[in-house]
C-alpha cells in the first residue's frame, strides 16, 4: 500500500512517499480501515497524532474513518496547511 | 481603451458577454501576500469591475522574492497603500475599495457582504476559518489558497451550496502544530503560481466558462512538477453556521502578551531595576545573555520569588520568541496576578538591535 504525503506529514515522516506492508511480516496488525491506518501510522510517527485535523483520501477520493482499504489503494495524507 | 481586453473578449467561450460580467463583478481579496498579489495583478488587468482589498501590514525586505508587486523603495511602507498605487497604474477603470485593516470577526460581516466572491489569500489558520464561517453566513464562495514549502493547494468552497472548508478540515490546527511560512520557509515562484490558479477559479465563477473547482482540493507539487486532485463531498452540518465565533485565535495567541524588542530595549534603558527571565537552555545562556537576566529553561518553569520586584511586570526572553511565548502563557496560568511580556523576536532581534 502506498501512502503519498503532503504538508507537514512529509516533514514528519522525512519522506513524500510511504510504504505499508500488506503482509504481517512484522507481526503487526495491518491496517485495514482508514482508523487503523491512522493508528498504524501514529504509532510509528506519534507527530501524527498531534494533527487536530488530518484529511485522508483513497483512491484520489476523501475518505472517513469507518472506509476500508486494501492493498491496491493510493492513499494519501493531507494535513491543513496555512502558508500564504 | 475600446481594444484593451480584445484577446481574451476574442476567445469564444468567454467573449464580450465574458467580460461585461468581469465588469461588473465585486472580488474581495483578503491578504496581500505571496498569494494575494498575483490574485490582484491579474484581475485588475483582466478588468474585473470592483476590486476589495484587505490588508494591514507593512512591506517587509523577506517579502520581495514572492511578493513581486513591491519594491525596495517600498520597504516600511503599508502594502495596501503600495499595491493601491501600483494596481491604479495598471488599470485607472478599476474601483478599488482599500480597507485598511486585518480581517476579524469584528469587521468580516460587514466587509464580505459587499462582494460577490471572496479570495481567501491569508496566511494564517484563524483567518481562514473566520473567512469560511462569513462566507457561509452571507452566501458567498470563497476561492481558497494555500502554501507549504513546494506545495501549493486550492480549492473553491461554498460555491452553489458546495463543500466549505470545514468538510475538509472540521477543527483548527492548534497554534503550534502546522508551521506557517514565516517558519517554514517558501519557495518564491509556488505563491506566484497558486494565486494565479486562484485568480483563474474566481474568472470561472464570475463568467461561467469552464468547471469550477468546487468539491475537488487541487495539490500542486512543484519539486516533481505534478498536481493531484482529491475530491470530498458536503458535510450539512458544516452548513449550519449562522454567526461567528466570538474567537478564531487559536489559545495561545490570544494569551501570551507581548512586546517588541525595540519597546523593550526602551523600557530598559529607562528603569534602574528589571526583572526579566531566559527560558533557553543553561549552555545557551552561558554563551550569550542580557546582563540582569535570570536563566530558568523552559523545563524547568519555577519562579523564585525575589523575581516579583513591586508587582513590576516580567519580561520573558528566548532565542527567536517562541519558547518565551510558551512560557509566557504557563506562567500567567501558574502566577495569574502578575504580568509577563514576551520579548518578540528574542535574542536573534537584539542582537540586530544592539549591534
Amino acid at each position: 500500500m502506498t501512502i503519498l504525503l503532503f504538508g507537514i506529514t512529509k516533514d514528519i515522516v522525512g519522506s513524500p512517499t510511504l510504504s505499508v506492508p500488506t503482509a504481517s511480516v512484522t507481526g503487526r496488525k495491518i491496517p485495514k480501515t482508514v482508523k487503523e491506518l491512522k493508528q498504524f501510522l501514529g504509532e510509528t510517527y506519534p507527530e501524527l497524532n498531534k494533527l487536530s485535523s488530518l484529511a485522508i483520501a483513497v483512491n484520489n477520493s476523501y475518505a472517513e474513518d469507518e472506509q476500508l482499504i486494501n492493498a491496491y489503494d493510493e492513499i494519501a495524507l493531507i494535513p491543513p496547511v496555512s502558508g500564504g | 481603451m475600446a481594444n484593451r481586453y480584445i484577446r481574451q473578449t476574442n476567445l469564444q467561450d468567454f467573449g464580450e458577454e465574458g467580460q461585461k460580467r468581469l465588469a461588473h463583478a465585486r472580488v474581495l481579496v483578503v491578504g496581500l501576500g505571496g498569494l494575494g498579489i498575483p490574485v490582484v495583478q491579474y484581475l485588475n488587468a483582466m478588468g474585473v469591475g470592483t476590486l476589495g482589498l484587505v490588508d494591514h501590514d507593512t512591506v517587509d525586505i523577506h517579502n520581495l522574492q514572492r511578493q513581486v508587486l513591491y519594491s525596495e523603495a517600498d520597504s516600511g511602507q503599508s502594502k495596501l497603500g503600495v499595491a493601491l498605487k501600483k494596481l491604479r497604474n495598471q488599470n485607472s477603470e478599476t474601483n478599488l475599495i482599500p480597507h485598511d485593516t486585518f480581517l476579524t470577526n469584528k469587521n468580516a460581516l460587514e466587509i464580505i457582504k459587499e462582494y460577490d466572491v471572496v479570495v481567501d489569500a491569508t496566511d494564517n489558520f484563524p483567518t481562514r476559518y473566520l473567512i469560511n464561517d462569513a462566507c457561509i453566513i452571507l452566501n458567498k464562495p470563497f476561492v481558497y489558497g494555500a502554501l507549504h514549502a513546494f506545495e501549493g493547494h486550492v480549492s473553491v468552497f461554498n460555491y452553489r451550496q458546495g463543500p466549505t472548508y470545514r468538510c475538509l478540515y472540521p477543527a483548527m490546527p492548534a497554534g503550534n502544530e502546522v508551521p506557517n511560512c514565516d517558519e517554514n520557509g517558501v519557495l518564491g515562484v509556488v505563491p506566484g503560481i497558486i494565486g494565479s490558479l486562484q485568480a483563474l477559479e474566481v474568472v470561472k465563477i464570475i463568467t461561467g466558462i469552464g468547471e469550477v473547482l468546487s468539491g475537488q482540493l487541487l495539490i500542486f507539487n512543484g519539486l516533481q512538477q505534478d498536481h493531484i486532485k482529491i475530491s470530498f463531498n458536503s458535510k450539512s452540518e458544516n452548513r449550519k453556521i449562522k454567526a461567528l465565533q466570538p474567537s478564531y485565535e487559536s489559545l495561545d495567541c490570544e494569551l501570551a502578551p507581548s512586546i517588541s524588542n525595540e519597546e523593550f530595549l526602551k523600557i530598559r534603558a529607562s528603569q534602574d531595576s528589571l526583572s526579566i527571565i531566559d527560558v533557553r537552555t543553561v549552555r545557551e545562556f552561558e554563551n550569550s545573555h542580557l546582563e540582569e537576566a535570570h536563566n530558568i529553561p523552559l523545563n524547568t518553569l519555577a519562579l523564585p520569588a525575589d523575581l516579583f520586584l513591586e508587582n513590576k511586570p516580567i519580561y520573558v526572553i528566548c532565542q527567536s520568541g517562541k519558547r518565551s511565548e510558551k512560557a509566557v502563557i504557563e506562567l500567567t496560568k501558574v502566577y495569574p496576578k502578575h504580568t509577563f511580556y514576551n520579548i518578540l523576536g528574542g535574542m536573534n532581534q537584539m542582537r540586530t538591535q544592539t549591534s
